[in-house]
């Protein structure tokens, strides 16, 4: 593939070395020559110097035949600004990083108008991640698709769980309807399960759906308690205003200290909800007087690194379960992990690996009408999303109507900005885009697959 | 120094060049001249000692720089080692040491010879002879890197190592992809030429030898007399056309079949290298007729054959210009220091890298006359980094220095001052022919063998602008755990 990335700054770099790694070939813009030197030396990529919103410039990196192009500049506008020109100078797929909180709320808007594939907060991202985190304390593998808004959760079924000896039919019907069963590993074998699939104990299933939905799952089959009711942000910056807001839906408190008061009106303002302590975080003393010891966990999201990682280790000190420190560099970070800190996370390296995530599902997509393909179950399935554009023999019907062949399933329907788990009578409109997950099957055309069974109809 | 990578990569080139002989092994077995076994012996060591040394166990196959620099230097050292061996073998030039001086030569397309009667060797030698020229030219390394896709992370620094020019530029974001463009263009432009030549009365072997000679811009002819010996003006006028054509940037080439024919005539190289071919052939001519030595169609036949092939430093002749007037002589020596354009299969200095001397030193003047100017030194419309316009300067330090010291101990040959200098300036600017002894009708034979190791290291130094060699020599990169 043909990827060109503008700016070439922590993101932009950690992209192009991995997309070069994976036989694409990149160019790199920017105006820096500094930066640019770096990314000739140790990679693979070519590079231009200029301004990425100047049309000659993405012209010299042969955007007329590019496959993606990636914004990732400093400033938002620029990176509208070139998504914009690029893709109407003929890039296929445009992605921007959009990061100020303003344009945070006019995301979809700003993504239908101009014409972006995938826009990325790296913020809002880190702070996904972090709730996440907070939400399985235990380790669990979680796969993401649809950027981020379905996830799948690896779950490993025991004797006591009550979906054990469940047909599959029962479980929707019985423990949720908001989250579908989407593969099952028994042994080594993935299997795409049926309605009448029974679930036995020792199954790995993989359970699919929006996140909130999928938690509430998850507690419903015993398998994750909450334990985590009180969370203690230091520093309240955006990633702390998004992760606030991500875990006001699971029912915890938060308590945000901040030490800049104005930052603390408007946080105050934002978030309801929320405790807004205006106070120095790095102060032992403050931090104790609002029992720090009591906290269920205590994520530090500060401006400095070494701050982060000092708060961290004294919350672990001080008894706190689950510690979590944002860094923004990935030097040394093999010592940062044996410090003790449960959960390091990277807000850059957050989005690098997403952007990675959606760069890859279009390169497995290249050359078939398929929005994008994940490998997931280890590879041995896939997820493939496909958007419905033109009329076809199957819209309006309702699934159970439909006749599919084994292996396949129809996962989720994106309708706009919702998220459909499919039941028998959901059916597929034009302009949705619909995700499918399916076994060793080569599908190109959804109409290849779905065909209208004329008899009970 | 990663050694174990070094030779490993070594022995990928040797692989390659192993499987370069055979044409040649094709050759000496379709005329029968009694030089197949030694190809076949040639190609069965090289080949051999290749795999051997990509066998070598390594693990780290990180690239640095240094690495990058030592790989080329060390290939061209063992790939000139190994080109000798059908020489050697075949008993066409028994002594090792003009065997070795003889395959630098080829590799570095420099095409001077120690041979006193080419036309008596077998057609096998002599073709193979003729493809050191045509491989040396855009580089075995180059070669090497379009047929593996990736030999590891950091091989541009290898590219930058084996290019010509100030600055080695990508044409396409892979380097691989990169290194098989340039390789495109430069057979496909081969082929065209054997075919006119062809066309032009020149039997097919002939042909491809002098295709070979002149897209390296080597110029190993089979003739004693080179090219003055088919006494045809067209061939005259078809190998002048493309040894300067070959002498561009074949960047420039790439960005004409993108269809930027503009960008073509507006790059500044491209105008100085053509001002300056078509100033000499002027100047030259007119030099030629005063004196009376050949009529005013003639001198412009054998000027712009002489200025087409000395300034892409190909060193073909098609008479013997050292008989000519000085101020002709003269014209011809700057256009052996000059050189042909950066990114190109020629030698010498490169245009480019006059005009940022010729800039650097104007920017000097203006310096002086307005001491708070700042000055940033252009190439067109692109801006060129002071580490470039430093690493020039530097270039040109380091030229003059091996000039220096390589004519003094080519001297103690005891031959006359211009045979002396032009011989070495012969092989810095991997021309071939210099003038008085080493002209286009006279050869290297009677050098010392201390003067020949001289002119072979200036070969591969030229041929390779010098840093990479310098690395090699150099204690601080070899020492384990330097600092």
């Amino acid at each position: 593939m043909k990827i060109i990335i503008v700016g070439n700054g922590k993101v932009g770099y950690s992209l192009a070395e991995q997309l070069s790694k994976e036989d694409n070939d990149v160019t790199v813009i920017d105006k820096d020559p500094e930066a640019l030197r770096r990314a000739n030396e140790n990679l693979d990529v070519l590079c231009i110097r200029g301004n990425g919103v100047s049309t000659k410039v993405l012209f010299e990196a042969g955007i007329e035949e590019a496959d993606v192009l990636i914004a990732a500049t400093a400033s938002d506008e620029m990176n509208m600004v070139c998504c914009l020109t690029g893709k109407k100078l003929g890039a296929a797929h445009t992605i921007a990083r959009i990061r100020d909180p303003e344009y945070a709320d006019e995301l979809s808007l700003i993504k239908n108008e101009l014409g972006l594939d995938m826009v990325i907060n790296p913020e809002r991202a880190a702070a996904r991640e972090i709730a996440r985190i907070l939400r399985f304390p235990q380790a669990v593998n979680i796969e993401i698709f649809a950027r981020g808004q379905v996830e799948m959760v690896e779950i490993k079924v025991t004797e006591n769980m009550p979906i054990s000896g469940m047909i599959i039919r029962d479980i929707s019907e019985i423990v949720s309807s908001h989250v579908l069963v989407g593969a099952v590993l028994r042994g080594s074998e993935a299997i795409i399960p049926k309605g009448d699939f029974r679930i036995e104990s020792g199954d790995i299933i993989y359970v699919v759906g929006q996140p909130s939905n999928v938690t509430k799952f998850c507690k419903k089959i015993g398998l994750y308690v909450q334990k985590i009711k009180n969370v203690m942000i230091v520093g309240g910056g955006r990633i702390a205003y998004y992760l606030a807001k991500f875990l006001e839906e699971t029912g915890m408190r938060i308590k945000i200290i901040e030490s800049d008061h104005e930052r603390c009106i408007a946080l105050s303002e934002l978030l309801p909800e929320a405790l807004i302590i205006h106070g120095d975080g790095s102060d032992e003393t403050l931090l104790h007087s609002e029992n720090l010891q009591e906290m269920g966990a205590f994520v530090s999201l500060t401006g400095h690194d070494e701050e982060n990682l000092v708060l961290a280790l004294a919350a672990k000190q001080a008894g706190v379960q689950k510690v979590i420190a944002k860094i923004s560099r990935n030097n040394y970070l093999n010592l940062i992990k044996n410090l003790g800190i449960d959960s390091i996370v990277n807000p850059g390296q957050i989005t690098t690996n997403l952007i990675l995530l959606f760069v890859r599902g279009l390169k497995n997509a290249l050359g078939n009408p398929i929005k994008s393909l994940y490998r997931i179950v280890n590879n041995q399935a896939e997820a493939l999303e496909f958007t419905i554009n033109e009329p076809a023999r199957f819209l309006g019907i309702p699934l159970k109507y439909l006749k599919m062949p084994n292996d396949v399933l129809v996962a989720v329907i994106v309708r706009r900005n919702d998220i459909i788990i499919p039941r028998g009578n959901d059916s597929i409109k034009l302009g949705d885009s619909v995700i499918l997950i399916a076994k060793n099957k080569q599908i190109f055309d959804l109409n290849e697959i779905i065909s209208v069974e004329g008899a009970s109809f | 120094m990663n050694i174990r990578i070094i030779l490993k990569s070594l022995g990928i080139v040797l692989f390659i060049e192993g499987l370069c002989m055979f044409p040649s092994l094709l050759v000496s077995v379709i005329f029968r001249d009694g030089d197949a076994l030694s190809f076949v012996i040639s190609i069965l060591v090289t080949v051999a000692a290749g795999f051997l040394l990509y066998k070598i166990p390594g693990n780290n196959s990180k690239f640095y720089a240094r690495d990058g620099f030592a790989v080329v230097a060390l290939s061209w050292i063992a790939i000139s080692l190994f080109g000798a061996l059908p020489y050697i073998i075949s008993r066409t030039i028994p002594s090792f040491i003009d065997a070795f001086f003889e395959t630098v030569s080829g590799f570095t397309t420099t095409g001077s010879s120690i041979l006193n009667d080419i036309e008596s060797l077998p057609r096998g030698i002599l073709f193979w002879r003729s493809f050191t020229n045509w491989m040396g030219g855009m580089g075995i390394l180059v070669l090497t890197l379009a047929v593996l896709p990736s030999i590891g992370a950091g091989t541009l620094h290898i590219m930058r190592a084996e290019s010509p020019g100030p600055s080695t530029e990508k044409l396409v974001p892979k380097l691989g992809q990169t290194a098989k463009i340039l390789y495109t263009i430069y057979v496909v432009m081969t082929c065209i030429q054997v075919i006119l030549l062809m066309i032009a009365g020149m039997p097919l072997f002939d042909s491809l030898v002098h295709a070979f000679a002149s897209a390296g811009t080597g110029g190993f002819s089979i003739r004693n007399s080179s090219i003055g010996a088919y006494g045809n003006v067209y061939i005259e006028i078809i190998i002048t056309v493309f040894t300067v054509l070959f002498g561009v940037n074949f960047g420039l080439y790439y960005r004409l079949i993108k269809g930027d024919a503009k960008g073509l005539f507006r790059d500044e190289e491209l105008r100085f290298y053509f001002g300056t071919i078509i100033a000499s052939i002027a100047l030259i001519t007119i030099d030629l007729y005063r004196h009376g030595l050949f009529t005013l169609g003639q001198s412009l036949r054998h000027s712009s054959f002489q200025v087409g092939t000395i300034i892409t430093t190909t060193g073909f002749s098609s008479t013997d210009f050292n008989l000519w007037p000085s101020f002709s002589k003269i014209i011809l020596v700057i256009l052996m220091v000059f050189g042909a354009c950066a990114g190109s299969t020629g030698g010498g200095i490169k245009c480019m890298r006059i005009l940022m001397l010729l800039k650097t030193a104007r920017r000097e003047i203006t310096g002086v006359i307005h001491p708070r100017a700042v000055h940033t030194v252009k190439a067109g419309n692109k801006v060129i980094d002071e580490d470039t316009v430093k690493g020039t300067l530097i270039y040109f330090f380091i030229y003059s220095a091996f000039f220096a010291v390589s004519v003094l101990l080519v001297s103690l040959n005891g031959k006359d001052l211009v045979t002396s200098a032009t011989s070495v300036i012969a092989a810095l600017s991997n021309i071939g022919p210099g003038l008085e002894a080493v002209g286009p009708m006279g050869n290297f034979s009677d050098f010392s063998i201390l003067s020949k190791l001289i002119l072979c290291l200036d070969m591969i130094a030229g041929r390779l602008e010098f840093l990479p060699v310098l690395i090699l020599f150099s204690p601080m990169a070899w020492k384990k755990g330097s600092m």
